[in-house]
């Protein structure tokens, strides 16, 4: 069928009252989760797909809110009815994470406690700590195993927790643009993008809800980096060039290269759509997350209880989480005896082409859903 | 489902049920289907290019898209009980070192390669011209195959690398077997299969 959008979508606020027990120690007695679902739930619960976000992602991943709303969800190119996560087949299930800033419970929700916002002192979450919520919220639905969970990036981190932590609640884990760990080099520019954040006077040691400010310039900075790292070299000089704007240098700090101009504007919007505390939380969560050290160092022996089915892709141009890193994770479920497939996919932009709808890309994503969805429940 | 190719479904005689393998350059996956249909076979398939991939997706056959020349550094020691490669050995680099690693990854290798030493291939080299046969249909300057060799260049890198060879079909142009590729396989089979183990 030709593919087309969702439509109109709804999101939905779900309170959870169970306490969730984190991983830093601390316990979250109730909490609230934004999400979005798209299809419908067979009566076996056996067509359930969960969209994990990444580190600026939410739950509005396809459709739109309006009749003229011209900003789709972020994923709604892979998203719909005749699209390779097809919601004629599957229940699609997204949500903001804990600890987001899009109507989840986090750092800019009231803490009920003090009758303020959380700020600084909502606890820093884990990756596992999101898939415990995620595992809450799929009791919600009486979502006994998904049928596939799908995720990008720091998603794809979600994706491989899953498959870890609730061997049995997932049959077929999609990890794209992802990573068994962060690398030094993706560390160094998260604590560069938290110290933009942190260092900002406006940041008032994360209380700024209270000051009537946001810590804008550390945000925009850190958002600025974030950016550079999701394009490849050659995507840059072919999308910006290095030519003046004017025909003679200016000699002063105005934009004078599209670059620039591109990276403030992308800053600025940021810093208007996302809140500091939860770009703190969320790099946090990037750095922490690495299966293997609760292993004994081991990434084999952190996947041995897993038995899911494994779809691993990368995308050659993208250099924050390169092919090579993928490879580590297939090596490891090759190693275990995993069933895994990897594709790399030809590509140009860099880590932002795991949101492109890359026809190869596309193609295997639809080609191994529908043999999911064909499968018996 | 269709009929497998003639050296593959030779290949597949040769499997045992249940047994571990490794397919380099598999293709659109049809052996590794038919494996997993009929033998209970599990294993992946290695394979470069991407519409393949995309077909090995589609029919359900694991597969882990790489480039042969780089190795097989992914994989540990006697991880395989079987590690085949069919028609694809002339086109790498290094086919000794490609054979080399494949023995150490899997405890049996199964090789086929089109025979450079079949008659058609000395009759076009006779009269002055490289070969263009049915098992060699490309032309000098666009061919992949780079590394071709006989039947008996192939058992003397055998030899010399103390490579034990266990079992051999040779097969002519309908790849099946016969009386002259049996009697001067070296002039009359197109295709060879090899299995072979470490000594």
């Amino acid at each position: 069928m030709e593919p087309v959008s969702v439509g109109i979508v709804t999101p939905q606020k779900i309170g959870f009252a169970s306490p969730l027990a984190l991983d830093c120690g601390r316990t979250l007695p109730r909490y609230e989760l934004m999400v979005e679902t798209y299809g419908a739930l067979n009566a076996a619960g056996s067509n359930a797909v969960l969209i994990c976000h990444a580190l600026s992602g939410d739950h509005h991943v396809a459709g739109v809110y309006s009749e003229g709303d011209n900003k789709p969800g972020w994923w709604d190119n892979c998203i719909g009815p005749g699209k390779p996560i097809d919601t004629t087949k599957f229940f699609v299930v997204a949500l903001n994470n804990l600890g987001g800033c899009k109507g989840s419970t986090g750092p800019n929700t009231t803490n009920p406690e003090t009758g303020k916002p959380w700020g600084p002192d909502f606890p820093l979450l884990t990756v596992s700590d999101w898939v415990r919520s995620q595992a809450a919220l799929a009791d919600h639905f009486g979502i006994a195993a998904w049928a596939a969970v799908v995720g990008g990036s720091l998603g794809g981190m979600q994706v491989q927790a899953w498959a870890i932590e609730y061997p049995a609640r997932i049959r077929h884990a999609l990890i794209i643009a992802s990573a068994p760990e962060l690398s030094a080099q993706n560390i160094a520019f998260n604590e560069i993008a938290r110290q933009a954040i942190l260092s900002d006077p406006d940041f008032h040691g994360g209380h700024f809800y209270e000051h009537g400010v946001v810590p804008s310039r550390g945000l925009k900075l850190a958002r600025m980096l974030g950016h550079i790292t999701y394009l490849s070299d050659a995507a840059m000089r072919a999308k910006f060039g290095v030519e003046l704007k004017a025909a003679t240098p200016s000699f002063n700090f105005d934009v004078e290269f599209e670059v620039e101009s591109y990276l403030r504007h992308q800053g600025q919007s940021f810093v208007d759509r996302f809140d500091a505390n939860t770009y703190l939380l969320m790099t946090k969560a990037l750095d922490y997350f690495d299966p293997a050290r609760d292993a004994g160092g081991e990434l084999v022996r952190a996947y041995e209880k897993a038995t899911a089915q494994f779809l691993v892709i990368a995308f050659s141009s993208d250099w924050r989480f390169s092919p090579a890193r993928s490879r580590e994770i297939v090596q490891a479920l090759v190693a275990a005896g995993k069933d895994v497939s990897y594709v790399e996919i030809e590509s140009e932009l860099g880590h932002d082409d795991f949101l492109m709808p890359i026809p190869q890309y596309h193609r295997v994503l639809k080609n191994y859903l529908d043999r999911v969805a064909g499968e018996p429940s | 489902m269709s009929a497998l190719r003639p050296d593959l479904a030779l290949i597949s005689e040769w499997i045992e049920p249940g047994q571990r393998l490794l397919d380099l350059g598999c293709g659109d996956g049809a052996l590794l289907a038919h494996l997993a249909e009929h033998k209970q076979v599990r294993g992946y398939g290695l394979e470069i290019d991407a519409d393949n991939v995309a077909a090995c997706i589609a029919r359900g056959v694991k597969v882990i898209q790489a480039d042969l020349d780089e190795g097989l550094s992914d994989f540990g020691d006697a991880a395989f009980d079987v590690v085949v490669m069919t028609q694809a050995l002339q086109a790498l680099q290094r086919p000794d070192e490609a054979v080399k690693e494949m023995l150490r990854v899997g405890k049996t290798v199964i090789v086929t390669f089109p025979n450079f030493g079949h008659w058609r291939v000395r009759w076009a080299l006779l009269r002055g011209a490289m070969p263009v046969t049915p098992s060699l249909p490309e032309q000098w300057f666009n061919t992949p195959n780079i590394h071709l060799c006989t039947v008996k260049d192939f058992e003397a890198l055998c030899a010399q690398r103390r490579w034990k060879i266990t079992d051999r079909a040779l097969l002519n142009h309908a790849r099946e077997g016969g009386l002259l590729s049996w009697a001067f396989p070296n002039l009359f089979a197109e295709v060879a299969v090899f299995e072979l183990r470490s000594i």
